[in-house]
């Protein structure tokens, strides 16, 4: 089973990196694009688990390991 | 008085920490094996700088499942004192040992420059040598040094006396210019409720001979010891 | 047998081809003929320049190891011993430029520890194309990114080096790192597979299909083909590497081993060929053992990966236990994957069938060695007709374009990425003359410089790899430290042309003089052929790496003016020359005339003088004139001085006033001295017969220079500093 952790910083914590692409954006002619937020995505595989299990246990890795909740949030999807 | 420095397989202050304690401070010092159980009897532990687990995660994040952590968190717990120097600093922010968390510095450069940080605390273990107001010319080298805290835990950080370090002008005035990482009220370093773990990002062991350009980091290492000379270490009756 | 479009896609010529089936007294297979075609390439055999690079003078009675190892390795006194190499890393960094400059750092920091010595400084010399074209400043920022990400995490200074902008390097950037440390004199590993029977162990990362054909890329000319060469770029991983030196520093510490090979270019290949062939040895190895990231890689995949932060170790079968507790230590295996044998040959197996047999020599020693023609190329040199510039007409906006120029500005915006100050040894920082680094509890100290100015070389190839040499050596003088051993990078075009072979063999004739005349040798360094794009070819560019010692650290002398009121003393003579000047280039937009001339006996003489003076403690700053001349050295020695002291500078030699401000002439430094020590330092420069003139003294807050009494220029430093310090980051941050 794979699943996909996708996380980026709370709205409310500036992305410089964001910033700084959706400015290339600009500059480059892409005025249309409004704003850039940049995160990470983590791919998982995982083995010998239910479907139910690893919903319970993927915001606890998550919210443990892969992000730091005073400045990131994340999401989750499993995509078999 | 005795040091433990903390060794990660990323860390890459760990030696130069140990020398200035151990060469330039005349005191007893030795590593700490981050997957020991053993805090060797030190009287203070340091964090050290580097890239503890490489940091390709979040500098920091995955040190503090290390097996040593355990026995740091208690010796915190109890009173202990614990000071984590750049990485350590973020180090001790993902355990929670210290509020809040570090972000890319504000020109998404890696930045290694003496700077100025102004002491705003002086009635800390680390800093009881030191002035109010006093200016210290130290290095950072840090990508991720830009500090951030939310509105409320800020009111905190400032009425409980808890920023300890402030990045500013030779003069002490606060700028946005000497604030060079973007750190939320100028915070270059801070310490808990308790008083006895400390977080900075500039790098004293780099500043502690004159011949290295500055030796203006040696009040830090020098409060600890005066600390523990006359607080820690039973008075004779 | 194979068809002939695969042997000509391996870079291997018809006649090569004839003389390793002779060698092997067979026709080689796939991955055998994969194996010559990385070995037999430029980058790995010299080939073309092997028969040029024997003139270089490589002996000395500090010399321990001389060109052909790792790293060369001399003898600094107290037990210690300095090893140290440069190497460049130009391809990869133009298809990649952060992970091309990462792995450059990755693989020479391997070339060092290799041999037993903990890295303790890293520099590098960098070269692009001007920053007013956004390509050259996207791959000067991943390439300054990827040195910093690497060396910073790792825990190694970036001390210092050297930044060059010309047009030439636009498709074509250069990245040259050097690395330097430390060894005890008696704890020195080599790269030999000795004593049949004993073990061959795998240790590092697992091995991808990355970098497959590295050396063969780097032996080749850039056109649009090689630009799909991209997926192939190695990544690096410096904590991996961090965790690799810790390792194999411990396991030579504890003295378990007894040979060691880092897997750079040619990896696994060339580690198994070369120490087996150093040892006259043979070696077997097993592929199934070795540990692969990949499903599915044939053998030929898994002999010619270049995948990083891998080594070879060979070590008795009864210490193996022991090699891999340490390596578990620093979470990383140690796998055995063959042993040492008997017969010379190299024997690669997989799922039990013997997919390689043929002779290590063969594949180290005997590679065909060509002495390529050579011919000056028809345009060179086009003569520089003084008359025909124009005097400017306000010297001071000349000074004030001048230290815009990206060549002379200040790096700052660099070096302030690179952890220059982690270890704390480093005690000039960037900027300096020279990286001076402290050895602790030791009153030595070492100092590096890097040096290698391409419009010299190409102008007069010879007399511009004298003056790298000597201006190498001349920053050590400035700090203090005398020379004692010298690396080198040579980055030339193809050498399958005339013109460029011609050029390579003049660089070499030029460098070899002036190490023989300072006595210092060459103990390694690297050749960097085919920096070619689309058919043109880069500028000449040998940057020469200089060590020296300095015997006691507390006499070091900075640049920086440190008081008022100091006369400042030019040590050495003011020439009219302004060919291959950066005046001349950017403010005439010139290429053009001869490199200064070099006195190699006046040279010594003046750097002779300035150490004796630093010993003797008369000097307060020395600085070294070099691109942009009088004028820009004394700008910089205000700027270096944390109270930007300015000065006042009277000059009264007859002529052209441009040529005494910013001409390039060789063998000058300026000094400044406390008034109570002129009259020594003007006896002590008679004594060396060297000229010594007061051009005036520090002081005030603006620059001033004076020709035969009319003022020239006066401007206010802080404005001139201003200018020197945000050219070039201007160009990265636009307001």
């Amino acid at each position: 089973m794979k699943v996909r952790v996708l996380v980026s910083f709370k709205d409310s914590i500036l992305d410089p990196q964001g910033k700084t692409v959706e400015h290339s954006l600009h500059t480059l002619g892409y005025d249309f694009v409004d704003e850039v937020r940049q995160g990470k995505v983590f791919e998982l595989e995982l083995k010998g688990i239910s479907r139910e299990k690893a919903e319970k246990i993927i915001p606890e890795i998550a919210d443990k390991v892969l992000a730091n909740p005073i400045i990131e949030k994340f999401s989750f999807e499993i995509m078999d | 008085m005795k040091f433990g420095v903390v060794v990660f397989p990323g860390s890459n202050c760990d030696s130069d920490t140990l020398y200035v304690v151990k060469e330039v401070f005349n005191q007893e010092a030795e590593f700490l094996w981050h997957k020991d159980h053993d805090l060797k009897n030190s009287d203070c532990i340091i964090f050290p700088g580097g890239f503890s687990y490489g940091d390709y995660l979040r500098s920091g994040a995955i040190a503090r499942f290390s097996p040593l952590i355990k026995e740091v968190r208690e010796f915190a717990l109890n009173g202990g004192l614990v000071l984590g120097i750049c990485n350590g600093f973020q180090i001790l922010l993902e355990l929670g040992l210290l509020p809040g968390a570090m972000l890319r510095n504000k020109n998404l450069k890696f930045l290694c420059q003496h700077v100025n940080i102004r002491i705003d605390n002086t009635d800390t273990p680390f800093t009881l040598a030191g002035n109010i107001g006093q200016v210290l010319s130290i290095p950072i080298a840090h990508f991720d040094g830009n500090y951030y805290i939310d509105n409320n835990s800020l009111k905190d950080l400032h009425k409980q006396n808890q920023i300890v370090f402030r990045y500013s002008e030779q003069n002490g005035n606060l700028s946005k210019k000497s604030n060079v990482n973007g750190s939320i009220n100028s915070i270059a370093g801070l310490i808990n409720k308790n008083g006895n773990v400390l977080g900075m990002m500039p790098h004293p062991e780099r500043a502690s001979e004159a011949i290295l350009g500055s030796d203006d980091g040696r009040v830090i290492f020098e409060s600890i010891i005066q600390y523990f000379d006359k607080v820690k270490k039973p008075q004779p009756c | 047998m194979l068809d002939e479009k695969t042997i000509t896609d391996h870079g291997l010529t018809s006649e090569e081809y004839d003389q390793i089936v002779r060698l092997i007294g067979k026709h080689p297979n796939l991955t055998e003929l994969g194996i010559f075609s990385l070995m037999w390439s430029e980058h790995c055999s010299y080939k073309s320049s092997k028969h040029h690079l024997k003139k270089l003078p490589v002996t000395g009675k500090n010399v321990i190891q001389g060109p052909g190892e790792n790293a060369g390795i001399i003898d600094i006194g107290g037990g210690l011993a300095a090893v140290f190499k440069i190497e460049s890393h130009n391809h990869p960094s133009f298809i990649e430029p952060y992970q091309g400059a990462a792995t450059g750092v990755g693989g020479i920091l391997r070339d060092i520890f290799t041999m037993g010595a903990r890295p303790i400084v890293s520099l590098n010399s960098l070269r692009f194309g001007p920053l007013s074209l956004p390509k050259n400043r996207a791959i000067m920022d991943g390439v300054v990114g990827g040195i910093a990400g690497y060396g910073n995490s790792i825990g190694v200074p970036t001390a210092g080096g050297e930044i060059y902008f010309n047009e030439c390097y636009s498709l074509n950037p250069l990245v040259n790192a050097f690395c330097l440390g430390l060894a005890k004199k008696d704890k020195i590993f080599y790269a030999r597979a000795e004593g049949e029977g004993n073990a061959v162990l795998y240790v590092g990362s697992k091995t991808g299909r990355d970098g497959i054909h590295g050396a063969t890329m780097a032996s080749a000319e850039f056109n649009d083909d090689l630009e799909e060469k991209r997926p192939n770029v190695q990544v690096g991983d410096p904590f991996r590497e961090k965790l690799l030196m810790e390792a194999c520093l411990e396991i030579m510490e504890k003295s378990l081993i007894i040979g060691i090979q880092d897997m750079g270019a040619a990896g696994l290949t060339c580690s198994t060929s070369e120490m087996a062939a150093n040892a006259g040895s043979g070696i077997e190895i097993d592929l199934d053992l070795v540990p692969q990231r990949e499903k599915g890689m044939t053998p030929y995949e898994i002999m010619l990966s270049e995948s990083q932060e891998r080594m070879l170790i060979v070590a008795k079968n009864e210490k193996i236990k022991e090699v891999q507790q340490v390596f578990s230590k620093w979470d990383l295996e140690a796998v055995v994957i063959g042993s040492v044998i008997k017969g010379g040959n190299l024997i690669v197996k997989s799922s039990g069938k013997r997919v390689v047999d043929i002779p290590v020599n063969a594949i180290v020693n005997l590679c065909p060695v060509y002495e390529r023609e050579m011919r000056p190329p028809e345009s060179y040199a086009p003569p520089l007709i003084i008359k025909e510039i124009p005097l400017p007409q306000d010297y001071n906006s000349s000074l004030l374009k001048l230290l815009s120029s990206p060549t002379i500005a200040d790096k700052k915006w660099v070096f302030r990425q690179y952890d220059h100050m982690v270890q704390t040894n480093t005690v000039f920082f960037p900027g300096a003359d020279a990286a001076l680094l402290r050895i602790k509890n030791q009153k030595r100290a070492l100092a590096i410089s890097l040096d290698g100015n391409s419009l010299y070389t190409s102008l007069g190839p010879k007399t511009g790899g004298a003056i790298a040499i000597a201006e190498a050596c001349r920053n050590l003088a400035c700090v203090g430290a005398y020379p004692a051993g010298v690396t080198n990078c040579l980055n030339f075009g193809n050498p399958e042309k005339p013109e460029i072979m011609w050029q390579f063999q003049q660089v070499i004739e030029g460098i070899a003089e002036a190490c023989k005349a300072f006595e210092i040798p060459v103990t390694g360094g690297n050749v960097s052929f085919y920096n070619d794009t689309d058919g043109i070819s880069i500028l000449p560019t040998p940057v020469i790496g200089v060590v020296g010692i300095m015997d006691d650290i507390n006499t070091a002398v900075s640049p920086g003016f440190k008081a008022k009121e100091t006369p400042i003393v030019l040590l050495g003579e003011n020439q009219e020359e302004l060919g291959a000047s950066e005046y001349l280039k950017h403010l005439h937009k010139k290429e053009k005339g001869c490199p200064p001339e070099l006195d190699l006996i006046k040279e010594k003489a003046v750097q002779k003088l300035c150490l004796e003076a630093i010993s003797q403690r008369l000097l307060l700053s020395a600085h070294d004139l070099s691109e942009g001349g009088l004028a820009i050295c004394t700008a910089e020695c205000a700027f270096l001085s944390p109270a930007k002291i300015g000065c006042s500078l009277s000059l009264s030699e007859s002529m052209r006033t441009d040529a005494l401000l910013f001409g390039e002439s060789q063998s000058r430094i300026l000094v400044t001295v406390d008034k109570t020590n002129l009259e020594r330092l003007l006896t002590l420069s008679q004594e060396f017969g060297v000229p010594a003139n007061i051009l005036g003294k520090t002081g005030g807050d603006r620059l001033i220079f004076f020709h035969n009494n009319k003022k020239v220029i006066d401007t206010a430093v802080k404005d001139a500093f201003n200018i020197w310090e945000q050219s070039i980051p201007d160009f990265f941050e636009p307001k």
